[in-house]
């Protein structure tokens, strides 16, 4: 039995995936968080059966990249039974993707989500009634609580057993005539693309581009043009029009019978949204904001540090160094040591604090606003709006960043963005960026890093903007979701699957990192690594021993700070590197090329060849900004 | 008649006519915006920025290229 859940952004499919598979989709509160289709094997009440997590999608016809995921996923006939998750709150509107879903002749079980935030806006649904016109099941759901969840799988494992259909929802007579006479000459080709017939006719009505192009015959081209036009002429707009209003007259329709209209409470948050979107006060929050944010996070992650940097300095590298002077084992243990307290020391205190934030924000529906009130800036830089929610994931990490551009509608504008995203100083860079230059130089010099990160940015989407053709813009339309208060056990959830991800993947490399670097000095074979990488640490004034560190980083980015700990044989970097040479390694490795995992998932995204592109560009950039800061520093003698 | 990025704040007005291709009017379309439908901008960005539209009780960002597309009707 395979259930599959399909809805509009953010109408929860991920998270009720999440109540019943275990927190394996992250979730947040902004359209677009799940871009590619996730599967989990769920034992429940004693079956054991598939779910399938879609992206989220406005209607069966494809806009973005994204979204046709969804409607391929369906079309590949895989699914035994589908949730359609459906916003409570907007219902009216939800309706019409459930209307396609029900002419697609699927079985479907209607998971009416958000009832609470309904009733705040005074809906009164009766799913009973909405249940008869449908003809199928009606389930409500609270999912963040887990309420009605059990209920929901037991309906869909039983719709999926008995496979029984929902009701056609008629369009009007003369509009009914007209799919009614193409669906008898569509029979073949339905049969052969295994859709319902019905379902094909109103898609070749819609003038559905892919649909179109899937048919070959020249005769029935020309008679879904007559059909078409005759819908358009006694309409007097587009038949793809005609078909739309249609459904919003229906989906209009089945509102009004089921649900009762009250009273909408005026909340709080609606008051503190007009603030925090307003077009000039709005700035100033987003600021305090983000200094807010920043300053948590580093004095939470300072106050880490410290006692566990000193733990392992008094404790364990003493035990070490008890070993016998220079044998293969004390190497290798010196390195495994290091690694080890490098990801526990400098990597997680920076790094918890910073995935539990981020969580939050994501979780109350900060992001969307930010992404309103950037657009104007973004403009200017050729990009728009919609563009701030890869690049704001980019913080977290790039991998998601870069995938999450699937949900821009245009070729130039992914890559731009995935481009621009590889910049962002992802978790692994902001430890970088915390554990160097705001714990030896200051936070306000950490926080200017970020400033000028953002400059740089800002400047390269300029110019990218200006040689990469501009497609037609369709601009910025996005929903913003209203705010949600963040549950705890999503928070720490989506932080878990976060980290473990540093901690199985990175953390052991980590380690593997600094053991192989051990064996390099050990074999003193790190000299020739350094030797090779030593024209570059010699333009930007480096120790040359940091040389082998660049090389690492690339692995992963925290392999650069553990690793120049190592190299430098000590865990106070002052002693050895000046701060001008602490400003110069972190701007160096937050800009040059992105870790191993960006350029396998840019590759996959973008191609090769502008995978290579932009690994040459991060190269320039870096080596640019880290000159030009040191030559700057120099001049102003701004350390001294 | 005016374009819905000349609209006033605060003031219900009535969607008349979407300009542009199919794309936007699609896109448009979902999130509950087309002929008939009445909308509110609450908020309006700064330096031509985007506005911030209420439509069927949710919140929608337009930029303001795309609003120049939506005609609406003031009622006075």
């Amino acid at each position: 039995m395979r259930i599959v859940l399909v809805g509009q952004p953010n109408s929860g499919k991920s998270t009720i995936f999440n109540q019943v598979a275990g927190y394996k989709a992250v979730t947040s509160n902004f359209p677009g968080t799940t871009v590619k289709y996730l599967k989990g094997k769920v034992n429940f009440v004693g079956e054991i059966f598939e779910i399938v997590d879609l992206p989220g999608t406005y209607s069966l016809t494809s806009l973005d990249l994204a979204e046709l995921v969804s409607r391929n996923y369906l079309l590949k006939g895989e699914a035994d039974v589908v949730i359609n998750v459906v916003d409570a709150s907007i219902l009216s509107r939800s309706l019409e993707l459930t209307i396609q879903l029900l002419e697609f002749g699927i079985p479907l079980v209607l998971c009416l989500n958000f009832m609470d935030e309904a009733a705040r806006k005074g809906l009164n649904i009766d799913s009973s009634k909405l249940s008869s016109i449908l003809g199928v099941p009606v389930v409500e759901c609270i999912a963040v609580k887990g309420i009605g969840i059990n209920k929901l799988f037991l309906t869909a494992l039983k719709m999926g057993k008995v496979k029984k259909k929902g009701r056609e929802i008629l369009y009007s007579k003369d509009v009914e005539d007209v799919i009614e006479e193409l669906e008898t000459k569509v029979l073949t080709l339905s049969s052969k693309l295994k859709v319902p017939a019905r379902f094909l006719a109103i898609k070749l009505l819609e003038n559905d581009d892919e649909f179109i192009s899937a048919v070959k015959d020249e005769e029935l081209i020309a008679e879904v043009k007559i059909l078409q036009d005759r819908l358009s002429k006694r309409h007097g707009k587009p038949s793809y029009l005609v078909i739309s209003a249609e459904r919003h007259a229906s989906a209009l329709n089945i509102f009004e019978e089921a649900v009762k209209v009250g009273v909408a409470k005026v909340l709080l948050r609606d008051k503190i949204d007009s603030l925090l979107m307003h077009k000039h006060l709005g700035y100033v929050f987003l600021f305090i904001f983000l200094y807010g944010f920043f300053n948590i996070v580093f004095t939470f992650g300072k106050y880490l540090e410290e006692p566990l940097i000193s733990f392992f300095e008094d404790f364990l590298i003493p035990e070490v160094s008890f070993l016998p002077i220079n044998t293969l084992f004390k190497q290798v243990l010196k390195g495994l040591l290091e690694g080890l307290a490098g990801g526990i020391g400098i990597v997680l205190p920076y790094l918890v604090p910073f995935l539990i934030g981020l969580a939050v924000v994501e979780d109350m529906g900060y992001l969307p606003r930010i992404a309103f009130l950037m657009d104007t800036f973004l403009h200017r830089v050729g990009l728009h709006g919609k563009s701030v929610v890869p690049l704001i994931l980019g913080y977290g990490c790039n991998v998601p960043a870069i995938m999450s551009t699937r949900i821009l509608e245009s070729e130039r504008d992914r890559f731009l963005t995935a481009t621009l995203s590889t910049f962002i100083p992802c978790a692994a860079r902001t430890t970088i960026i915390f554990g160097l230059v705001a714990f030896y130089i200051g936070p306000n010099a950490a926080l200017l890093i970020y400033l000028l990160n953002i400059l740089v940015v800002a400047a390269l989407g300029k110019l990218l903007s200006k040689v990469t053709p501009e497609a037609i813009p369709i601009g910025m339309v996005m929903e913003v979701p209203p705010y949600q208060i963040p549950s705890i056990k999503v928070v720490l959830s989506k932080t878990w699957l976060r980290i473990k991800d540093f901690v199985v993947v990175a953390w052991p490399l980590l380690i593997l990192g600094s053991i192989v670097l051990s064996l390099l000095e050990y074999y003193s074979l790190n000299n020739l690594l350094n030797l090779f990488v030593s024209p570059l640490t010699k333009v930007l004034d480096l120790p040359q021993p940091v040389g082998v560190t660049l090389i690492f980083g690339v692995l992963r980015k925290e392999l650069a700070l553990v690793m120049l700990m190592q190299a430098l044989e000590t865990t106070n970097v002052l002693t050895v590197m000046s701060k001008t040479q602490i400003l110069t390694f972190t701007l160096f490795t937050l800009f040059y090329v992105p870790c191993i995992a960006t350029i396998a998932a840019l590759e996959r995204e973008l191609g090769i060849k502008k995978t290579f592109f932009v690994t040459i560009l991060t190269l320039i950039v870096a080596t640019f900004i880290a000159f030009t800061s040191k030559e700057i520093v120099t001049l102003l003698q701004i350390f001294s | 008649m005016v374009s819905l990025d000349k609209a006033p704040l605060g003031v219900k007005v009535k969607v008349v006519d979407i300009l542009g291709g199919k794309g936007i009017i699609q896109r448009l379309n979902e999130l509950g915006i087309f002929p008939g439908t009445c909308v509110t901008v609450l908020q309006s960005g700064i330096l031509r920025g985007p506005l911030l539209v209420s439509v069927g009780g949710r919140n929608v960002a337009l930029s303001r290229g795309v609003a120049k597309k939506i005609i609406v009707e003031v009622y006075k």
